[in-house]
């Protein structure tokens, strides 16, 4: 598949830079309106995925190939654990540590938004690599044919 | 009453599309829609007539909040499962997929090469 | 302070943390150096069973996630039964891990390989410790999904098929499970265990709590493959690469099945006359019908798997009858067939890596040019067949005289003819694989990577030892496991304070 038509392909450019800034929207507000790092990690890789419905599969491969599209999976996973680690410094394994500030302000609820953010970024990277997986690593021909030419 | 009825009606469906249909594929909607009933169960457990979302905005009294809000344990659990059902999803499609390279069929009558 | 004489465990959250961590640290490590997954998993299996073993004997302790008291947070317990149930899947898990050294290596991408392991290994210990309904069945959830994959790893026709199959099965006791966990959240508006099991005995059961009761049984029925939820383990335990067929048959069907079920219907529910009837008819229909559909089997691993049926039978029958004697006997027998099950998974691994076939038929003389394995394979198979005195007979033993006493006539004669069905089935085994004229496929091979043999020591030393050291084990492992089953109050009083 080589991408879709002009108009399509202009108007996803346009698009997806607002798609990404409204799912970094969702997963810093998460801890105090409706959101966090599951939706707003769904929401990023779905903006990618307008990408390579516009612009061809080979697109986001080449942005984010499938060896660092892992790693930063886990270091994604890695920071949720170091943050309930850290608990233990103060006492308990997953305390919220930090000063849970004045309630409604962004830089509030301790440990919150820190554990968001590392959840939108392995949410949004394992999506990605979900999707990319079934799609452009697909097999979906029978045994012993060649895949089909695309046009 | 009515949630257990409908969701355990809903549970059944699931069941029957899981054992009565041969397409793979459609067995995995079948395990969807076991999954989604649950979820749907798990919901109107926390149901409140008249309630208000459980999130608290800014000049709320905090009683009267208590005393609308609708349950939110319930919202947070189906959270949870609905993140578990789709990574059992998307394993159960890419396993499909592989089948589908292996055995040139969908049919799961025709895929039988175990002992059974 | 109400929980003042409590012993709280700063280490129980490591149970679930190490694997966690080292499951995510896998594929980055593997970047730096090929070597580090199986030094990292190795070194974590290895902390675990040292850990594990430190909470031996020291009574029960918990542990409150974040600081948050139950019944509004979750809490971990480890009491009797948590700890053997840990002793039981780090002893396992480090033997497999060994074992995966050499073995894995025909197979691509050993980090995928042990990173799923370590997720499983984490789920495993999350379910065993948990004293929260939801919270079990999350890491339900990651242990079920991690084998789910873990069993279709060599990504062959057969493997897949028997995945999906797993899959399909898996996913429908899950939702089980959950539905179960929402039904007693409705009802009684706790989801902390022991709340429940307060608020359950305070109320009585309700129809709604049977039918929750019935849920659970359905779903953790299943993931234990008990007898008419059993038909997906015969073809996803033999599929699995060697260290996850004995890691499933050894600990999976145990902490997700056997361990779920008694826990909740034991502490939560209360055992009552219904519960402990379906768990001997379960018990005595899966260690008939297993016996039987074994004994016609010809290819190796299949045959030990129809046989991990029949074993959970026994267990089941145990725990089902209720008195301190036949509680003690399931659990006595759940140690031991994790110890021999494992074992003879791992022998027909190192079998299969070096003649290269799983077929009884085509093995044979495996004594002279394998000594170690068949060594290890021989008093595993003894174990598993009661034969004394490795430990499959004392259990066997144990459980045989419960039912008798509780005058279960015919639970006893199963228990028996069944025992006698399982030599038969094992000297099968022996007389084709181990003694008997070496095979054409059979003459040239070899022993098998020192650190397998290393592992089959191990889980060797164990069939062997268990048995005899039932004085030692009875005071430090098995009494306060029983005794948790005994007294559900305790478990209530241990982690509300009441």
């Amino acid at each position: 598949m080589k991408g879709m038509s002009l108009i399509v392909r202009t108007i996803a450019r346009v698009v997806t830079t607002f798609i990404i800034l409204y799912s970094a929207y969702i997963v810093v507000y998460g801890h105090i309106t409706p959101g966090g790092g599951f939706p707003g990690g769904v929401i990023l890789a779905l903006g990618i995925m307008l990408l390579m419905l516009a612009f061809g599969k080979d697109l986001p491969l080449r942005k984010l190939p499938e060896g660092r599209a892992s790693v930063l999976d886990c270091l994604g996973a890695l920071g949720f654990w170091a943050i309930a680690l850290l608990g233990f410094t103060a006492g308990y394994f997953f305390l919220n540590f930090l000063g849970k500030g004045e309630p409604f302000r962004l830089v509030s609820a301790g440990t919150m938004p820190l554990s968001n953010i590392f959840i939108g970024i392995k949410v949004g990277v394992s999506l990605f690599a979900v999707l990319t997986a079934l799609s452009v690593y697909r097999r979906f021909y029978p045994p012993g044919e060649e895949p089909p030419e695309e046009d | 009453m009515i949630p257990y009825l409908f969701a355990t009606a809903m549970l059944l469906i699931g069941l029957y599309a899981i054992v009565a249909r041969r397409n793979l594929i459609k067995i995995v909607i079948g395990v969807a829609i076991t999954e989604y009933a649950v979820n749907l169960f798990l919901i109107l457990l926390g149901y409140r007539a008249g309630g208000i979302p459980p999130i608290l905005s800014k000049g709320m009294d905090l009683n009267k909040f208590a005393a609308n809000s609708v349950d939110p344990l319930p919202q947070a659990l189906t959270v949870t499962s609905i993140v578990i059902g789709l990574g059992v999803i998307a394993l159960l499609v890419a396993l499909v997929l592989r089948l589908y390279e292996k055995y040139g069929t969908l049919d799961e009558s025709e895929i039988k090469r175990l002992k059974g | 302070m109400m929980n003042e004489g409590l012993h709280m465990n700063q280490a129980l959250p490591l149970f679930v943390a190490i694997p966690l961590g080292a499951a995510f640290l896998i594929p980055i490590l593997v970047r730096v150096w090929r070597r580090l997954p199986d030094i990292v998993g190795n070194l974590s299996t290895l902390s675990l069973l040292v850990m594990s073993l430190t909470l031996v004997g020291k009574g029960p302790s918990t542990y409150y996630m974040g600081g948050w008291r139950p019944p509004l947070g979750i809490n971990l317990v480890a009491d009797g039964l948590s700890v053997l149930l840990l002793v039981v899947v780090s002893l396992v898990a480090f033997c497999a891990t060994l074992f995966s050294i050499p073995y894995m290596e025909r197979y691509t991408s050993k980090s995928r390989y042990y990173s799923l392991f370590m997720l499983m290994v984490a789920g495993m210990n999350g379910v065993v410790l948990t004293g929260d309904m939801f919270n079990l069945y999350v890491f339900l959830e990651i242990a079920s999904i991690a084998s789910y994959a873990l069993v279709a790893f060599g990504t062959e026709a057969e493997e897949l098929e028997a995945s999906f199959k797993y899959m399909i099965m898996g996913c429908v006791a899950s939702t089980f499970v959950l539905f179960g966990v929402g039904v007693l959240y409705g009802k009684t508006g706790t989801l902390n265990m022991a709340h429940l099991a307060k608020i359950i005995d305070e109320n009585g059961m309700s129809p709604a709590i049977w039918f929750a009761a019935a849920l659970f049984l359905m779903g953790f029925g299943l993931k234990a493959a008990m007898v008419p939820f059993h038909a997906w383990l015969p073809d996803a335990h033999p599929s699995a690469p060697a260290p996850i067929s004995a890691m499933l048959s050894g600990v999976l069907i145990k902490s997700l099945g056997i361990y779920s079920l008694a826990r909740v219907s034991y502490i939560v529910f209360g055992m009552s006359k219904p519960i402990s009837t379906i768990f001997m008819v379960l018990g005595g229909l899966s260690m008939i019908v297993g016996v039987l559909l074994a004994v016609g089997q010809w290819d190796m691993k299949r045959l030990f798997a129809y046989h991990s049926i029949s074993q959970m039978g026994y267990v089941m029958l145990g725990l089902g009858l209720g008195t301190p004697l036949g509680i003690l006997g399931g659990v006595f027998h759940l140690l031991n067939h994790s110890a021999f099950k494992s074992c003879l998974f791992l022998c027909s691994g190192a079998i299969e890596h070096e003649v290269g076939t799983r077929e009884l038929k085509k093995m044979g003389g495996l004594w002279r040019r394998m000594p170690v394995t068949s060594t290890s394979c021989v008093i595993s198979s003894l174990s598993i067949s009661g034969v004394p005195p490795f430990n499959g007979f004392w259990s066997k033993l144990i459980i045989i005289v419960a039912a008798i006493q509780a005058r279960h006539y015919v639970a006893a004669t199963i228990a028996v003819v069944v025992a006698f069905l399982t030599l038969t089935s094992f000297t099968k085994v022996m007389r084709y694989a181990i003694f008997g004229s070496p095979a054409a496929e059979s003459q040239k091979v070899k022993e098998a990577p020192a650190l397998m043999g290393v592992a089959l020591i191990l889980l060797a030393l164990c069939c062997t030892s268990f048995g005899l050291l039932y004085p030692v084990l009875k005071p430090l492992l098995l009494g306060p496991a029983t005794d948790v089953l005994l007294r559900a109050g305790d478990y209530i009083s241990l982690v509300l304070g009441g």
